[in-house]
Formats: C-alpha cells, sequence, structure tokens
C-alpha cells in the first residue's frame, strides 16, 4: 500500500497543475515497513522529454534520479516511487509507461483534468515487466 | 575488486545486496560479471538484443560513463560504479 499524507499530495497537485497541459514528474521518497510505503518527502523535478512531445511525455534523467538517490540516503529513505500525471487522459499504465518502467518502484499516476488532480492510482510492475498490479492508495 | 551499487528496485534480483564485487577491466565486463553473478539481473539490464536497457545508466562517480568510454571505459581494483535508472513514461 501506498500512503500519501495530506501535504505530499498537496505538493503533488500543485506541481502537475503547473505542469498541464504537459506532463508533470517527481520521486516519491519514504520508508517501507510491513508492506506500507509511506512517503514523506517529494521532490518535483523538471520534466526532460523534448518539449514538443510533453503532452503526453515525461522522462526524469540519470542526474535527476541520482541527485534523488543521493537526497534520499542523506534523509534516511529510499526512493520508493515516481508519480508522473496522465493530462486529460485515464490513469492506467500506457505500453511506453510499461517499457520504460522498473519493478519494485511505485508508478503513482495522476489524472489531472483541466489542470486539477481528480485521481490517483498507484502501479507496480510484475517481475516478468509484462504487466503492471494495482497497489492501494491511501492518503492520510 | 570493483564495486557496483545497485539501486533498490533491483536488488530483489541481486540477493538483496546494495554493493557487488565484480571482476573486469572495463564498464562492460564489470557488467557482464554482474549479470552472471545474477542472471535474474539481467533481463533488467540488458533488452533481447543484449544491449543495455536506454533507461540504464552507469556512473563512475557523477560521470555518467556515456560522456567517458561508455562501456569500454577502463575501470581499476578500487572503481566504484552506480548503477542509476532514469525513469521515464507518458500515455
Amino acid at each position: 500500500m501506498l500512503v500519501l499524507p495530506a501535504p505530499i499530495v498537496e505538493q503533488i497537485r500543485d506541481h502537475l497543475r503547473l505542469a498541464y497541459p504537459n506532463e508533470g514528474a517527481g520521486l516519491l521518497l519514504g520508508a517501507e515497513q510491513a508492506g506500507k510505503r509511506e512517503i514523506s518527502q517529494v521532490l518535483t523535478l523538471a520534466n526532460a522529454f523534448a518539449d514538443e512531445e510533453q503532452y503526453h511525455r515525461f522522462l526524469l534523467t540519470a542526474e535527476d534520479m541520482l541527485a534523488g538517490e543521493l537526497a534520499a540516503a542523506e534523509a534516511g529513505l529510499d526512493v520508493l516511487g515516481i508519480f508522473h500525471s496522465h493530462p486529460d487522459c485515464p490513469n492506467v499504465p500506457s505500453e511506453y509507461d510499461r517499457e520504460y518502467a522498473l519493478p519494485w518502484y511505485s508508478y503513482l499516476i495522476v489524472r489531472v483534468d483541466n489542470g486539477e488532480s481528480v485521481s490517483y492510482r498507484s502501479w507496480l510492475l510484475n517481475d516478468d515487466r509484462l504487466a503492471y498490479t494495482e497497489e492501494p492508495v491511501q492518503i492520510l | 575488486m570493483a564495486v557496483i551499487r545497485i539501486p533498490s528496485p533491483l536488488r530483489p534480483y541481486a540477493g538483496g545486496k546494495t554493493e557487488i564485487p565484480v571482476a573486469g577491466e572495463t564498464v562492460g565486463a564489470a557488467l557482464a560479471d554482474l549479470a552472471g553473478q545474477f542472471p535474474d539481473l539481467r533481463k533488467h539490464l540488458y533488452n533481447e538484443s543484449g544491449e543495455l536497457r536506454p533507461f540504464v545508466n552507469v556512473f563512475l562517480g557523477s560521470e555518467d560513463v556515456r560522456h567517458l568510454q561508455g562501456v569500454d571505459t577502463p575501470i581499476s581494483e578500487a572503481t566504484q560504479l552506480r548503477i542509476i535508472p532514469s525513469v521515464a513514461g507518458g500515455y
């Protein structure tokens, strides 16, 4: 289960509103205990995909991920997942999402309609890389 | 031996370990040794053609080895490498 305290949700919502109508993304940092992934920090990041494709694509560079790993290690946390928006589109993983996904990470996909986040769903890539399993999301 | 630091998502496929000592004189040889030690890692590191997946990045210090000599970048016994995924997606 992915646990998102309300201030974290607010940070995500603000970042995705600014990114709209493009996709926005960032990292979810926190700790995992007994199958619960509680997020305590968000790193909002720039979408590094080519400008003209950002309406349906996002990219977090290796440099961003390295910075995230180092920030997490310093705070005694782990990078547990990635959030991104699907503007005006259902928040289920696409084939493109699957192709580029890694197992283990929580992929929080937020549906953003007219700039407002309306639904939060999280997905875990299966070991065989062929499909996802939905992970429950709890907003505190 | 050189050491490769494994990111959280790939640790379950590397015996749960954070750092793995590897043999080899280049980055490519070190990665091949890693995949040989942990065959379950292979499908997440390499595509069906045996090339490193585009989201798999290898850093030597703060430098992406693609900006050095790629998989041919020489390494020593004291080298610490880090696998860092880049993440992409969209609909």
